[in-house]
């Protein structure tokens, strides 16, 4: 058979096409988005992306309802944004089989938080698996899909960045040829969930968690692996690998299925151990259950409740902890270092809007894109930033608890997928209640931080199909801003004399710039300019240039006691003029 | 074939092509017979951030990641990266880094100093350290572009793999059109 080395992500899609499924939605986020990049790699499933994650939900819901089985993918924050047709699909079950995958973030690599999905889980009682390694990644998506229609329930499949972007071995399969044909079938008394249908789905959901609890208990997912009797560890996913790096001796209860555990398993592993731990990153999930079991157990005395597990880490707690003999080693050391933080590319169309904002003394409530980098130093024009589509509604809040002269400042800056992902929800409420506040869309055209995927206003879809495009003006207008101005970004008098204007204005409006992200390639609108370069004669030295923050300039110290001079690496600079435009010398050409 | 797992960290800027590499260096360790993982982080980081990718070989690997302190070699794509990520090697590791440098933006804006004196400061802790002009040798192989190949043929050499495995992952992991520029430009850097 067929092997190759895949990542926790390609693994899933690959499960998913060997499972049989027919239609898969999601929304890019990191670190789950290259799996449905690669499920459109499979012909036989129509995959495509959604404006948000509970629209890549319902699709898949729907789909489900119809008799196909379904793929749902998502980001942790994404289940928050799915979570209401989450909760009722739990009551519903499905028809087809239905997996919702969602990928975690511990230590925050990408993310603005590090919630633990796991939680989700018991919160919607559904089953949750967790794969350790790629070949887990496939095979426990096939499972899943099983495990749906056995148990009439969605199943989530849970990720983390290292296992979605860590690559191992996998045997590939063959796909799944005998399912039933997906069509229309009326069952209102177990998918239109009205109070009365509801009442007699409920007890069904309880039953089932029971019901699968029990499964677990002799699935092949969940095994214990006995070695030595002195130490037991109950743990799951990538934590599972770390353990066997760190304890190549210790007993291991390792679980595929980490909602709902397998009860009697567990009080099978523990009465053969002598000390039972639970090593888990982030919440104490298992451990806390496994208290209530009335079991004796160590975990987060341990362990950290923040950022993710690594063997050195582990070592390190169970150091501490009197479970390890301290090894002693003369670590290498390094002096502290200029930091390295990820920051806008060079010829960026938003970092000139950054600088105006700073200039204009804006406060800028941010949202989550590239952009988010535009409240590092030098531009230091970014205010908060707290979940997709906040930027508008926070600033709608925001300028209804200060004075007129401060309302004037309030700057929401969002991007363009993540305004039709919720923003444009929070635009209604303020153009409705008419908070005067401005609202900057910076339209690149694409979902840029993700690596550059398709949205409503692209043009595309996901498979690279021609499609109607949002027309972003005309939505804001239809949604009732009046004041809708559009303008190039590169030209910096122009957009100032915009912000300037829009700020001054006692309603709502929007601004949109129109220039395409710089790493757009094939149809890419983005042309390279003239590359640029600094005359050394006419420079004086004055360093208005680099507070764009551009990566392709370089203040060049003199060693001679003069003043030194800006520099501009041919290489990097991509001919946008922003750096031009700010140069009182013409010394940039 | 024994127990041992060998450690290879890549280190760079975003945008370097460490991914790339990686892959090339997961595909051969695969050909060869070995359990091969690997780890790197994607979003954020690549935007012009620091960057690491773990590649790990051996009869059977258990972390994704190397156990910090156990790196056997460490591929450099940039002098200051490489310098910063030394504390995840062990004393007696390898380093091949490429003679490249690209300033962050502290050193860019004037605030901070680049320190020059980092490929010194490398070889002092560690013998094994070899400083590779990738862009010139890659320039003479042909193309500019190939400089992570000359480094990746110099690591190669570092590594107990026989040749064919890594260049049958080259025939598989690089285009066509630029496969005779990076095979010349992993010979050079297998040469040096």
């Amino acid at each position: 058979m067929d092997r190759a080395i895949l990542s926790g992500n390609e693994a899933i899609a690959r499960g998913a096409y060997e499972a049989g499924v027919k239609v898969a939605s999601a929304y890019p986020g990191t670190p789950s988005t290259e799996i449905l990049e690669n499920v459109i790699n499979y012909s036989e499933i129509d995959a495509s992306w959604a404006p948000n994650e509970k629209v890549a939900l319902e699709v898949a819901i729907g789909a489900s309802f119809g008799g196909a089985r379904a793929l749902a993918c998502m980001k942790h924050v994404g289940v928050n944004v799915a979570a209401d047709p989450l909760f009722t699909l739990s009551y519903t079950g499905v028809r087809g089989g239905l997996v919702l995958v969602v990928a975690d973030d511990p230590e925050m690599h990408s993310s603005q938080n590090e919630q633990d999905s796991r939680n989700y889980a018991k919160f919607a009682k559904i089953p949750m698996l967790e794969p350790a390694d790629s070949e887990e990644c496939k095979e426990f998506t096939r499972l899943a899909f099983e495990l749906s229609e056995e148990f009439d329930t969605p199943v989530m499949l849970r990720s983390v960045t290292r296992i979605s972007h860590g690559k191992s071995i996998v045997t590939l399969g063959e796909r799944v040829d005998n399912l039933p044909a997906p069509a229309l079938v009326k069952d209102a008394a177990k998918l239109v969930m009205l109070p009365g249908n509801a009442r007699v789905r409920h007890p069904k959901v309880e039953e089932r968690i029971v019901n699968l609890s029990r499964w677990g208990t002799t699935a092949t997912i969940n095994r214990s692996e006995m070695r030595s009797a002195e130490l037991g560890v109950i743990c799951s996913g990538v934590v599972y690998q770390y353990v066997r790096e760190v304890l190549p001796q210790a007993s291991i209860l390792k679980l595929g299925m980490v909602y709902p555990l397998p009860h009697d398993l567990i009080r099978d592993f523990a009465s053969k151990v002598k000390t039972l731990l639970v090593i888990e990153e982030l919440d104490p999930f298992i451990e806390e259950q496994v208290k209530a079991m009335g079991l004796q157990v160590t975990g987060k005395a341990l362990f950290s409740l923040c950022g993710e597990l690594s063997p050195g880490r582990i070592r390190n707690a169970l150091e501490q902890g009197g479970l390890l003999a301290k090894v002693v080693s003369a670590p290498v050391t390094v002096e502290k270092l200029p930091p390295r933080p990820p920051n806008m590319c060079p010829g960026c169309p938003h970092r000139g809007v950054f600088y105006l904002l700073n200039r204009l003394n804006a406060y800028v409530t941010g949202d989550i894109g590239c952009y988010t980098l535009g409240f590092l130093p030098p531009l230091n024009a970014m205010d908060t930033c707290v979940c997709m589509g906040a930027s508008i509604s926070n600033a709608s809040g925001i300028v209804r608890s200060l004075p007129r002269e401060e309302q004037q400042r309030v700057v929401a800056v969002i991007g363009d997928s993540t305004f039709l992902h919720t923003g444009v929800n929070s635009l209604m409420e303020m153009a409705w209640n008419q908070a005067p506040a401005t609202v900057l869309i910076l339209d690149n055209r694409i979902t840029a931080m993700t690596g550059r995927q398709e949205n409503p206003a692209s043009g595309f879809t996901l498979s690279g199909e021609t499609a109607p495009e949002v027309n972003i003006a005309d939505l804001c207008r239809a949604i009732g801003i009046k004041h809708v101005v559009t303008v190039d970004p590169y030209d910096l008098v122009a957009t100032r004399a915009v912000l300037e204007a829009e700020m001054q204005r006692p309603e709502p409006s929007v601004i949109i710039t129109d220039r395409p992200c710089c790493l757009m390639k094939g149809e890419c609108r983005f042309e390279k300019g003239k590359i640029l370069a600094v005359d050394q004669n006419q420079c004086t030295g004055c360093k208005a240039c680099l507070r764009i923050g551009c990566p392709a300039i370089e203040w060049q110290p003199a060693s001679d006691g003069k003043k030194g001079k800006a520099y501009i690496d041919p290489l990097l600079c991509t001919g946008c003029t922003v750096c031009q435009q700010l140069c009182k010398f013409d010394a940039i050409n | 074939m024994n127990d041992k797992v060998t450690n290879i960290l890549l280190v760079g800027v975003g945008g370097q092509g460490t991914l790339l590499a990686s892959e090339i260096l997961s595909e051969t360790f695969m050909l060869a017979g070995f359990d091969v993982k690997k780890s790197e982080i994607h979003g954020m980081s690549q935007r012009g951030g620091s960057v690491v990718s773990h590649v790990r070989f051996g009869r059977a690997v258990a972390s994704p990641t190397v156990p910090e302190g156990e790196g056997d070699v460490l591929f450099g794509f940039e002098l200051l990266e490489a310098y910063r990520y030394l504390p995840l090697l062990h004393a007696g590791a390898k380093v091949v880094v490429n003679d490249y440098r690209i300033p962050p933006p502290s050193v860019l804006l004037g605030q901070e100093v680049y320190p020059d004196d980092l490929a010194d400061r490398i070889r002092s802790r560690f013998p094994d350290f070899l400083l590779v002009d990738g862009l010139h040798l890659a320039s003479e192989a042909g193309n500019p572009k190939a400089a992570n190949t000359v480094l990746l043929g110099a690591v190669s050499k570092r590594l107990e793999i026989a040749e064919e495995h890594w260049l049958a992952a080259l025939h598989k992991m690089v285009p066509a059109k630029a496969l005779e520029v990076n095979i010349r430009a992993f010979q050079m850097g297998r040469a040096l």
